[in-house]
């Protein structure tokens, strides 16, 4: 007997049909996540009770996974360390006589600059805290360049944190968990970060786009950058501090300016999370905000009728008559006199001296 | 023939390929580099997501695929639903077009296969563009493409495993 004739040959199409029912149903539920998702904005709601709970669970597994890689590692270090000590140790030699060098200029400049600072009253940024974490799982894909990071809200780190390895930057945190949190890397495609070129102090925007070397986009003004140009952190929005290393200006195989990332050259396991907060955060909200006006300060009508109209004729004594209570009134003016504005304060010595955008 | 119409245990063909594709995904994830090259990154649920569809149609199937493909989104912090709806529209895509796919040449299988895979890759590509995300780099989504398309062998094996187990749908 052919098996259509049987008794299971009407059972195709029903199971097809119903197959085709359960596919709309999940594509629908697959198109309505995707619309509502907002990974991609720095709001802590955006990132959503799912993610945190994926990230929770995901972080001990991952990190027990990683371990043997670590391990391995470690291992490899000690013995490369074993067996290449002294060509190693000829290279630091040589780089310590080069950073002397550099020591000796810095000092002088940090002398300069602490001098200026002084002398202009600038208010310079706080120093920075941050925290140690490592990095237990890593993603790479076209459509997604995060990690995990074993801080999380236990150790104050909110999004929108920058996240920087030893050598520079490499993203900032979108989501935070308990003890977790999730690094939008600069080579994601979404990512957007102020940068600027620090020969030139051209402005950009370096843009991932899933592969190693992010693009500089909305560059302005005439050879703004050339090859091998240092990038760093612009501060331009108040999301990163200024100054933080990026990379360096590379030209793509597409025409277009990117950026080799210092965070590149080496693989990176552990991170600094910078609890840094900008301007608007630091400033003192409540006093921002508050609605007390100050008291009014108006010049005396008598007296300005006396002295522009008369001239010379001496003002009309009133001295035994009070001024009015609801005003305050300032002297009569004389000519000569100066405007009762108050003076600015004397320029203070800056405290502790600290470099904009440096992690203390 | 009772129980070859039941042969398929959806623990066998639905949760263990599930649970491989899962365990691969965390293990790839793992921060570590060998001179000076990254892991890969081959999206995984493609193999399920077509080999599923040549076996048969099924009704689990879909709901499968939609919780692995928000597995993946989760765990790799991209957009919530993005390889969801890419992995559901390439098995829609096999199961519509399952009678010329079934007992082709591995060859012909295999372009198949890499079709569908180019299609998941597409379907994130526009989705990218067209929610003003980003324009992922061409030659990045290639890369990942082409050490998916790799994954070959394992569709396939998953095919030959499962495809004679279901006499209704041969």
């Amino acid at each position: 007997m052919a098996l259509k004739e049987g008794q299971f040959g009407e059972l195709k199409v029903p199971l097809t049909w119903t197959a085709a029912v359960a596919l709309i149903v999940a594509g629908i539920v697959a198109v309505a996540l995707l619309v509502n998702d907002r990974r991609e904005t720095l709001q802590n709601q955006a990132y959503g009770v799912t993610r945190q709970a994926v990230d929770t669970v995901a972080a001990p597994v991952s990190g027990a996974v990683a371990a043997p890689g670590r391990w391995t590692r470690s291992a490899v270090d000690w013995v490369g360390d074993y067996f290449f000590a002294v060509s190693e140790n000829r290279k630091l030699k040589a780089e310590l006589v080069e950073m002397r060098q550099w020591r000796d200029v810095a000092l002088a400049q940090r002398d300069i600059n602490e001098r200026y600072r002084t002398l202009m009253g600038l208010r310079t940024d706080p120093p920075i805290p941050m925290v140690a974490a490592r990095v237990i799982s890593d993603s790479r894909g076209p459509y997604a360049n995060t990690r995990l990071a074993d801080a999380g809200r236990d150790k104050g780190v909110i999004s929108g944190n920058p996240v920087m390895s030893e050598h520079g930057l490499i993203g900032r945190v979108v989501g935070v968990a308990g003890s977790i949190s999730r690094v939008l890397l600069l080579t994601d495609t979404t990512s957007r970060t102020p940068v600027m070129i620090d020969r030139t102090n051209a402005r950009s925007i370096l843009t991932g786009d899933g592969g190693p070397n992010p693009r500089l986009e909305y560059l302005r003004g005439r050879d703004p950058v050339k090859e091998g140009d240092r990038i760093v952190t612009s501060g331009d929005g108040g999301v990163l501090p200024r100054g933080l290393p990026v990379g360096v200006a590379v030209k793509g195989m597409d025409g277009a300016w990117r950026v080799a990332l210092f965070a590149d050259s080496t693989p990176i396991d552990y991170v600094r999370i910078l609890l840094f907060k900008d301007f608007g955060q630091l400033a003192d909200q409540k006093g921002l905000s508050t609605t007390q006006l100050p008291t009014i300060d108006t010049e005396d009508p008598e007296a300005r009728k006396v002295q522009t109209i008369l001239g010379n004729v001496a003002p009309p004594s009133n001295a035994g008559t009070p001024p009015p209570a609801a005003v305050a009134t300032t002297p009569p003016a004389t000519p000569q006199s100066a405007p009762a504005a108050p003076r600015p304060p004397a320029p203070q010595p800056a405290a502790p001296a600290t470099t904009p955008g440096t992690p203390q | 023939m009772r129980r070859a119409a039941a042969g398929l245990n959806p623990v066998q063909w639905l949760a263990v390929p599930m649970l491989i594709c899962i365990v691969a995904a965390i293990l790839f994830a793992m921060p570590a580099r060998a001179f000076g090259f990254q892991l890969p990154e081959p999206m995984w649920a493609i193999v399920p997501a077509f080999a599923w569809g040549v076996i048969r149609p099924s009704v689990l199937a879909p709901f499968a695929l939609l919780v692995l493909g928000l597995f993946f989104d989760g765990f790799w912090g991209g957009p919530i639903g993005l390889w969801a709806l890419a992995l559901l529209i390439v098995y829609g895509v096999v199961i519509a077009l399952r009678n010329i796919l079934s007992g082709q040449a591995g060859l012909v299988t295999f372009a198949w296969y890499a079709g569908c895979t180019a299609l998941a890759m597409g379907v994130g590509y526009v989705f990218m563009i067209l929610g003003e995300l980003g324009r992922p780099g061409p030659l990045s989504v290639f890369w990942q493409f082409l050490i998916t398309v790799a994954l070959y062998p394992a569709a396939h094996w998953l095919i030959e495993r499962f495809e004679d187990q279901d006499v209704r749908f041969r």
